[in-house]
Parts: C-alpha cells; sequence; structure tokens
C-alpha cells in the first residue's frame, strides 16, 4: 500500500486542549468516507512548536502549514486540499508582514533553529516504535552495545562537551565517570522529568513527541555505568506524556529493547516510571531521590552526590530530559560533531519554552549562542501589540531578568549567570512595558515560598521575609532601608540554603532590583508604579476636558462609583473605587485617566 | 511481538525508514504534479495520481515527489500532468490513464526519454517570476 499524501496533526498538549484530537477524528472520518484510507495517512505527532497558532496541521509532500484549525475545518481540508489538491489558503500560515501564504522551509519562525533535542517533535508519530526506529531510533543503543566500550561512550560525551540541561550545567560525561568507577553490585539511572517552573514545558513536550529518545539514552547510560534499572520521575500533571511514556516503555519491552538480554548482547535494563505530586523541590535531585524512595521529597546536603551515594544509597545517574534526548544523537552523530555547535564553555543546542508577551509564543530550540534579539525578535515575532520591551525572565523562579541592554548577549550557561539569571531548565519569559518589576519579582518569590519544603531556615524564614517587604512595597508602604534589607536577605539565602531552590529564590528579586532600582524607589517614595500594574498605587481619574458624559464606564462599574449628571463631566469616587479598570478599558474618548 | 535481533532491528529500520523517507520533500528532485481540479478529477486524475504512487514506490524511487495541483487549463486532454526533473525539460502531459502514468515514470524519469505521444506542451511562462 503505498501512501500518497501525509496529514501530520500536532497533538502535544497545547494542541490537543484545542481540540486537535478531535480534527483527527474528523479528518480520519472524513477521509474513510471519501474512500481516501489507502492513500492518506494521518499521523498524530508531537509538538511543532509554534504552539501560539496550534492546533496545526501539516500536509507532506506539499509542505502545507495550516494554522489555528478548527474542528469545522476538518471536512474543508480533506475535501478541498486531499480529495482535489487546493490548499485551504485562509487557513495556511501567513507571516504578517507579507501577508503571503509561505512554505513551510520559509517561516521565519524556523529559521534560526536547530533541532536537536526535538529532531523527532512533529515528525513521528510518538506512540508507533517504527517511526523512531526509521529516524535512526536504537541505532546509537546498537552502536553502544556492539561497537563501543563504556569508556568510548564517555570519551565520545566528553568531547561533545554536553552539560545538564536541568539547569546546573554539570558536564554530563563526569557524572557518569563517578558512578562508573564506584564499586556498587547495584547503580540507577533516573531522568528528571518534573519539570516545574512556571511557563517552561520543554520537557513535557519533549517526552510527549519522542518518548522513545529518553529510553534510548538510558539504557545506554544503564550500559555504560554498569546498571540495569532506570526510573523516570514524572508529574502526574502531565498525564499525556506519562501515557505516551509508558506505551513506548511497553512497546520497547515487547520488542526486547528493554529486559533480559537486549538485542542479543547480554545486557539487561529495564525502566519504570515514578509520578511526582508536583512539588516543585522534587526537581532537585536529592529530593527527587528522596520521593522515589516513598519518602517526603525534602533535600540533603550534598555531599555525597548522587553519582556515589543516591537512590537507596546506591550510585545514581539523574540527568534531565533534555540532556537524556541529546545523548543518542552525539553517540550516532560523534561528540565533535556535537561539539561543533554552540559557543566555547556551553555546547550544543537549548530548548525553550517561549512565552510572555512574545507574538509567537512557542517551544524552540536554537544553538548555544544564539542571542536574546534573535530568540526575541526573529523567532518569536517580537512584542505584542507593538509595545515596547521591557525584560526577558530566564530560568523561571530561580533565574532573574535581562533587561533590553543586554538583548544581544549570546546565550549560553556562563553569560546568563553573568547577568544575574541562569540558563534554568529554559522557561523565557518576554515582558513588556506594562510589566511592573516589583510585581513579578512578587509572584516568583510567592512561588518559591509557596514551594519552599522549610526543612531550612534560610530558605523558609528569608522567602517569606522577602516576600512581605514586598508586598508592602506593591502596597506602597514600603521604606527606602526596604531595599538594602532585600539584599542582605537575598544574599544570606543565596550562601545559606541548603538546596538550589532557596539559593535561587532570592534571584528574581535580587536581579529585577540590579537593572530596576529606580522601580523600586518609585514604589516607595513617589508611591506610584509606572507600569499601572500594583492596583494599591494605580487611581483612576476622569478628564473633564475630554469626557463628553456618555455614562459608559458609569454602566460598566462594578461598585457604582462613577456619577454624574448626563452629557457633563463625570467623576469617580476615588473610596469606593476598587481599580478594577474597567472605565479605562471602556472609555472611547481617552477620557480616562490611569495613573 | 516476539523480541528481536540486531539483524531483524536493522533490517526494520530499513524498511520503515523508506516509509518515512516519502514524507519528506528535502532532497528530492524530481517532481510529478498531478491536475487535480473538477474536471481532472472527473476525467479520472485520482486513479492517475494512485499509478504514480504505486509505481514510484515498486521501482523504489526514492528521490521522487508526487503533488497535486488544481486545474492547468488543458480540460481537453485531462487527467493532465507535469513532470520536472534534472536533465529533461519540464513537460506536461495530457490524457495521462493509469498505463500512461506507469509509462511516464518508466520511461520519462527511470530513462529519461519523452512519452513523446502524450506530450502536450511546456508550461507557459510565469509572468510572476
Amino acid at each position: 500500500m503505498a501512501y500518497r499524501s501525509f496529514v501530520l496533526i500536532c497533538s502535544g498538549t497545547g494542541c490537543e486542549s484545542n481540540k486537535s484530537g478531535v480534527i483527527f477524528d474528523r479528518m480520519a472520518k472524513q477521509i474513510t468516507e471519501k474512500g481516501l484510507q489507502s492513500e492518506i495517512q494521518l499521523v498524530k505527532t508531537g509538538c511543532f512548536g509554534l504552539c501560539e497558532r496550534g492546533p496545526i496541521v501539516k500536509v507532506l509532500p506539499d509542505e502545507t502549514f495550516y494554522v489555528d484549525v478548527k474542528p469545522e475545518d476538518a471536512d474543508k481540508i480533506v475535501e478541498e486540499h486531499l480529495l482535489k489538491g487546493r490548499p485551504v489558503k485562509n487557513l495556511v500560515y501567513q507571516y504578517e508582514e507579507s501577508q503571503k501564504n509561505i512554505k513551510i522551509e520559509n517561516i521565519p519562525f524556523y529559521q534560526k533553529q536547530f533541532r536537536i533535542v526535538l529532531r523527532n517533535c512533529g515528525v513521528i508519530d510518538p506512540e508507533n516504535i517504527n517511526e523512531y526506529i526509521a529516524r535512526d531510533g536504537y541505532k546509537a543503543l546498537e552502536k553502544a552495545l556492539f561497537e563501543m566500550t563504556p569508556d568510548d561512550i564517555i570519551e565520545e560525551l566528553k568531547i561533545s562537551g554536553l552539560r545538564g540541561r536541568g539547569g546546573a550545567g554539570f558536564p554530563t560525561w563526569r557524572k557518569w565517570v563517578f558512578t562508573k568507577d564506584v564499586q556498587s553490585d547495584v547503580k540507577y539511572v533516573v531522568c528528571n522529568a518534573d519539570e516545574g517552573d512556571p511557563g517552561a514545558y520543554m520537557d513535557r513536550s519533549t517526552i510527549e513527541g519522542d518518548p522513545h529518545s529518553i529510553i534510548e539514552a538510558m539504557t545506554i547510560c544503564g550500559y555504560t555505568v554498569g546498571a540495569h534499572q532506570g526510573y523516570v520521575y514524572i508529574r502526574a500533571e502531565y498525564p499525556l506524556a506519562i501515557r505516551r511514556l509508558e506505551m513506548a516503555i511497553r512497546q520497547a519491552r515487547e520488542m526486547g529493547l528493554l529486559g533480559k538480554d537486549i538485542l542479543g548482547s547480554g545486557f539487561d535494563f529495564d525502566i519504570e516510571i515514578r509520578l511526582g505530586a508536583g512539588a516543585f523541590v522534587c526537581g532537585e535531585e536529592t529530593a527527587l531521590l528522596a520521593s522515589i524512595e516513598g519518602n517526603r521529597g525534602m533535600p540533603r546536603p550534598r555531599p555525597p552526590f548522587p553519582a556515589i551515594s543516591g537512590l537507596w544509597g546506591k550510585p545514581t545517574v539523574i540527568n534531565n530530559v533534555e540532556t537524556w534526548a541529546s545523548i543518542p544523537v552525539i553517540l550516532l552523530k560523534g561528540g565533535k560533531w556535537f561539539a561543533q555547535i554552540g559557543t566555547e564553555t556551553s555546547k550544543g543546542t537549548k530548548v525553550f519554552a517561549l512565552t510572555g508577551k512574545v507574538n509567537n509564543s512557542g517551544l524552540i530550540e536554537v544553538p548555544m549562542g544564539t542571542t536574546l534579539r534573535e530568540v526575541i525578535f526573529d523567532i518569536g515575532g517580537g512584542i505584542k501589540n507593538g509595545k515596547k520591551f521591557k525584560a526577558v525572565q530566564s530560568g523561571g523562579p530561580s533565574g532573574g531578568v535581562i533587561p533590553a541592554e543586554y538583548l544581544d548577549t549570546p546565550i549560553d550557561y556562563e553569560n546568563l549567570q553573568k547577568l544575574g539569571s541562569i540558563m534554568g531548565s529554559g522557561g523565557l519569559i518576554v515582558m513588556d512595558e506594562d510589566d511592573c518589576m516589583i510585581d513579578i519579582a512578587k509572584f516568583y518569590l510567592e512561588f518559591t515560598v509557596d514551594e519552599s519544603c522549610g526543612k531550612c531556615s534560610p530558605c523558609r524564614i528569608g522567602g517569606k521575609q522577602m516576600y512581605g517587604i514586598l508586598d508592602r512595597i506593591t502596597k506602597g508602604k514600603g521604606e527606602l532601608a526596604d531595599i538594602d534589607k532585600l539584599k542582605q536577605i537575598g544574599r544570606a539565602m543565596q550562601k545559606a540554603s541548603l538546596c538550589g531552590l532557596g539559593q535561587t529564590a532570592p534571584n528574581p528579586v535580587l536581579s529585577t532590583l540590579r537593572y530596576f532600582e529606580h522601580e523600586y524607589r518609585q514604589h516607595i517614595l513617589e508611591k506610584k508604579c509606572a507600569a499601572g500594574s500594583c492596583k494599591e498605587l494605580v487611581f483612576y481619574t476622569i478628564n473633564p476636558q475630554k469626557c463628553i458624559g456618555c455614562g459608559l464606564c458609569a454602566m460598566k462599574c462594578p461598585v457604582n462609583c462613577i456619577s454624574g449628571e448626563k452629557r457633563k463631566p463625570h467623576t469617580i469616587d476615588q473610596s469606593k473605587c476598587i481599580k478594577c479598570g474597567n472605565c479605562y478599558t471602556v472609555c472611547k474618548f481617552g477620557a480616562v485617566i490611569k495613573g | 511481538m516476539a523480541k528481536i535481533t540486531l539483524e531483524e532491528l536493522r533490517r526494520l529500520r530499513e524498511q520503515t525508514k523508506a516509509d518515512i523517507e516519502k514524507r519528506e520533500v528535502e532532497g528530492k528532485e524530481t517532481l510529478v504534479i498531478v491536475g487535480m481540479g473538477t474536471c481532472g478529477i472527473a476525467a479520472g486524475a485520482r486513479e492517475t495520481l494512485k499509478a504514480f504512487v504505486e509505481t514510484i514506490e515498486k521501482l523504489g524511487l526514492k528521490d521522487v515527489v508526487v503533488k497535486q495541483t488544481g486545474c492547468m487549463g488543458y480540460c481537453y486532454v485531462e487527467p493532465t500532468v507535469e513532470v520536472v526533473m534534472p536533465d529533461m525539460p519540464r513537460t506536461i502531459y495530457g490524457k495521462v490513464n493509469a498505463d500512461v502514468a506507469r509509462k511516464i515514470v518508466e520511461d520519462h524519469i527511470v530513462h529519461k526519454k519523452l512519452v513523446s505521444e502524450h506530450v502536450m506542451d511546456k508550461p507557459a511562462a510565469d509572468i510572476m517570476k
């Protein structure tokens, strides 16, 4: 049977929640009704990356890229495109400047991307092991088992320069060597898929789109360090990723790519999934291991590092999803090939979840050393609604903000650290002029205070105190001395906290203080929030010269605090105003002033 | 499914690779475009398209893409097919039924020989270029 056309439908979580599953079923039904089922193959794939415009449907070999597809469009695509060969023009992706339907290879979103980790995302059906195998899947495992010694593998990783993608950037080969060289009857391999940063979904998408790459890499690691059991620790909030991974593990077992005597090599390895309940601290490796053991997820002091004494006290290699997904490629293409990509100290590529006030929200993968400007303006398509770029937040609650003057900084581990942020797992949240930096810092701190496990006092108490100060400042009750207090507590937390969570929790505050101290001062001294997002510091008034007395604002005011005669200027009763901003939004004459 | 051996895995990879490569367009230099306007379909263009895909598959030709397009304007000789490939002139064939389609693959694409009795034209100049 030969297919003439292939329809790839994104079934990542983003598109799925926008009914891509319904689109799939409807297209399948239409295709059967039209008798095309032997000519056209429908494939559910992982994430295409351009999540902003999902659900995405791609038709090959025509290379048509449909965006914002609705279930009712399914019939039209089948009827017009698949049956009659006429692409449905109004659904084809248009790049704003040219307003022309463009070819996939010319979409600006993809121009600067380089996909290693996401090599199979949006290309294959993640639920079908054969498609992974077709794209050189399990070939790296073959090579490792039959052509390489454990030392060869470590040497290749060393040449590649791969560093942990979970955030800290520790050289992967070193971790492996530690575990390999320890004498122990039992060793473990663990995949950290406990992705918890707000707005980050790199790991989820990787597992959803290409689960076998994780299985293959963990098996290679088991062979290298002498482990026979692997665990994937993934949060229960990722049902689709879990389902795909379970399915992949089952398929691999059935084929004998997991289990006893893999491919007749004599090597045994198997993987189990452990679900996390969604505590942020469990992304920290020692807390994660405690959670797998069935204990409360709390970190412990290091050393000893997990590589020496990890799960149940046994040597354990623990790497992040993205790190794992890079490894089969490194073995197949060679460490040298991988090391050509990126910067002096940071090799390869990095996946980012680009979100916030940017036109093309989505999942992207770029070579290390790509500048923030390229990421935000070339790939991300610039700031929404033509607003001005203010800052970008990297590394989630553990990271910091980077202001406009550093937009041309090449992204790598060291550069981001120098700027007071971190690479983190790869969330990038873009902020515009309407975002108040103190409010942002408060948001992240609230998150880490909430997620702190409470074991060590710098994190438990320090976070709470800093949050209290920020809260006061946003309510106009701050004092100048607060700025120094914030810095002092923050530095103490960085130095004295037990684990990464506490050590990095002050970063959002310290980095906003570093670049936007004037905003803090404005809040404290002038009791003013220039971005207009701190409610207590915003007042709405009506300009009597501009108000024509139409009464629309009074009608929309939920607390009836706007009054005035018809066709005469209205006024707002400040004592009753709840600052919802309705009047500001509805006024057609620009008479309501926010300030 | 029984556990597979190394040999079987390699064989499976070769086999599935061929399937998945059909989706890719990159690096493929030969293009067969079948006119699938209403008149084309009425004249049997679907059968033609199928014949192309099947013959290409049968002969294991890897760098050929079969696409469909709307009406090419030669309604009197439907189904029409355009073939674009290196070292050969761009050619439009008319009255291409399934048998002719097979002949085009074998003669034109494999042996680089025009199927003269069905050549209609070269494409009209594209004024947008």
